[in-house]
């Protein structure tokens, strides 16, 4: 049996779907953003592998697209990651918690 | 083309987003001495008048191997989106002068308002994901930039939701591309104009995937929950900045992708997205207002009732998906006058919070006796906020209204339907503030009025609704002028 588009796609959508899990589930702050970076990573990898293997590209298309894409998505996510601890750093001197239950002076 | 020309295909964006720069310079060789405030208005003078060359010159078409486009659609909002921020700028003066973050706050709105203009003209998967997250983060740190608990708490909270959106977003996208094969939105469009049925599952994924990261930007339900504790937790110039040119550049990629990218009325999967957009606006439109009908905080109201507004122009996308002709120019004249009135609402907002020292709606008591120039722009923007006429906001719901059901299908009579009840309903919050202002007695004596650059945009924004709606046309045919061009 080869590997083919279809097996990459299941275990990028399933690291998706661990990513949105996390990310929904847990309270704290970083956890939150652990779950994020997993869906970034699911993403770059059903770029990767549609870059590869994908049959809507004819001989003129550029295959190289996805890859380009996927630096950008490295890129974005890496600087959003710096605000992200930065804002975390900034919540927890001023409450020392990033429990996103316990950071609650705006409801309703 | 030369590279010249190229960065002439961007050159409004460039002039903002190198005026940040300066800023940041400036006060870094000269701190505390140069006057930022002047700086950052040059920069948006300058992106102005390079847009307006833009439009005079005839410069049009794509550059930069398609990833932008110079069109009617994108200078309308980069009109806009400029506009809007000189704006706020101009009315922050007070606060942000003096500030020790006085720089960033200053050099953020530019980046953020730089790749708005980019993301208005950006025509490929890749400029839009790239300008959409400049955007993004520069507001995330805007949010917080008063470095108070509140402040923090929002930035936090607006950061995680729209960190998990735009990974739903690019989710989509990597979809999109690998069903379509390419990343240009033209090539999409081709794409999708031959489809057959078979990637009709796949298709839809992707584009449910991508409302699902707009919708974050547009702040529809349900992706509306950081709104309201952004809108209160964040500083109110911030906040104003978020709430007009955030949501024009949201709603004008919203409009770029899905009638360009993907095909306004007329392809197979049109019904699909009507449909899902019509949804995502009866939910906004009831969440909004309910929700705002319970607020004591001015700036959590218009949180909620910029939700609410959403909803409205999400019935304009609804209209455009099912084929209605004037759909388009009609999101475009809803965005234009909605930019207006909130600018207005919030300058006042603005102005008068830093006086009051409060956001509650109960210390906005006897405010006409207090600061008449101030109540008077309040009450204008709150009217056209309601959709009473002759504001701006009357002609803009009717014009929405209209398209919706001149496209003809049963469920948008119906979406209209559900569209004027809550109008009625969100007149009872809007209307009880502007009894607050009129009719309370004021709790203190002392009148106040606002700095004269800020009485200057507060009034040229109250004029601008009651001119808008005493006389439509111009901004009518500005919005089916730029509209014309997705077609």
């Amino acid at each position: 049996m080869s590997v083919e588009l279809g097996h990459y796609l299941a275990v990028s959508g399933i690291v998706f779907g661990i990513g949105v899990a996390v990310a929904l589930s847990k309270r704290n702050a970083i956890a939150v953003l652990m779950g994020v970076e997993l869906m970034l990573n699911a993403v770059n990898l059903t770029l990767l592998s549609f870059s590869r293997f994908s049959t809507a590209f004819g001989p003129d298309d550029e295959p190289l697209t996805g890859h380009v894409f996927v630096v950008f998505v490295l890129t974005v996510a890496a600087a959003e990651a710096a605000v992200a601890l930065a804002m975390a750093v900034l919540v927890y001197r001023r409450r020392e918690t990033v429990d996103l239950d316990r950071i609650n002076l705006l409801r309703w | 083309m030369s590279a010249t020309e190229h960065l002439h295909h961007i050159g409004p964006a460039l002039v903002l987003l190198i005026g940040s720069g300066v800023v940041f310079s400036a006060d870094l060789v000269t701190p505390r001495r140069a006057s930022l405030w002047g700086l950052t208005l040059v920069a948006l003078v300058g992106g102005f008048l390079y847009a307006l060359w833009h439009a005079t010159s005839g410069t049009s078409g794509e550059a930069l191997s398609g990833a932008v486009v110079v069109d009617e659609f994108g200078l309308f909002f980069a009109f806009v989106i400029i506009i809007a921020t000189f704006a706020v700028v101009v009315a922050s003066r007070d606060w942000a002068d003096g500030r020790e973050q006085a720089a960033e706050f200053y050099a953020l709105i530019l980046v953020s308002a730089g790749s708005m203009v980019l993301l208005a003209q950006s025509n490929d998967l890749i400029t839009i994901f790239v300008a959409l997250e400049t955007t993004s983060i520069a507001q995330f740190v805007l949010a917080g930039i008063a470095r108070d608990n509140r402040g923090a708490e929002a930035s936090l909270k607006y950061l995680l939701t729209g960190a998990v959106s735009a990974a739903i977003l690019l989710y989509g996208f990597a979809f999109l591309f690998g069903i379509a094969g390419t990343t240009s939105l033209a090539g999409i469009a081709d794409f999708v104009g031959t489809a057959d049925e078979g990637t009709r599952l796949p298709l839809m994924l992707g584009f449910v995937l991508v409302a699902a990261g707009f919708g974050f930007k547009m702040a529809l339900v349900p992706f509306h929950g950081w709104v309201p504790d952004v809108y209160q937790g964040a500083p109110t110039p911030v906040v104003s900045f978020l709430s007009v040119a955030s949501k024009a550049a949201g709603f004008a990629i919203v409009l770029r992708v899905f009638y360009t990218g993907l095909g306004g009325g007329g392809t197979f999967i049109s019904d699909d997205w009507a449909v899902m957009f019509g949804v995502l606006a009866a939910a906004s439109m009831v969440f909004g207002n309910a929700g705002a009908l319970l607020q004591t905080d001015v700036k959590r109201l218009l949180g909620y009732s910029s939700i609410a507004q959403a909803g409205n122009i999400g019935i304009g996308l609804a209209a455009v998906a099912a084929g209605s002709t004037i759909g388009p120019a009609g999101v475009l004249f809803f965005i234009g006058t909605y930019v207006a009135t909130n600018l207005g609402a919030f300058i006042a907002v603005i102005a008068a919070s830093q006086r009051l020292g409060s956001d509650e709606i109960a210390d906005y008591a006897g405010l006409i006796r207090r600061s008449p120039l101030i109540a008077v722009i309040l009450i204008v923007c709150l009217l056209s906020l309601t959709g009473i006429p002759p504001t701006a906001g009357f002609i803009a719901k009717l014009y929405i209204f209209n398209g919706a059901i001149q496209a003809g299908e049963t469920w948008l009579v119906g979406l209209v339907a559900v569209g004027v009840v809550n109008t009625g309903v969100s007149a009872y919050y809007y209307l009880r503030w502007m009894r607050t202002i009129v009719m309370d007695e004021p709790l203190e004596a002392w009148t106040f009025r606002p700095a004269v650059a800020t009485q200057g945009v507060m009034m040229a924004a109250g004029l601008a609704v009651l001119v808008i709606g005493l006389m439509p046309t111009p901004l009518i045919s500005a919005a089916q002028r730029a509209a014309a061009v997705l077609q």
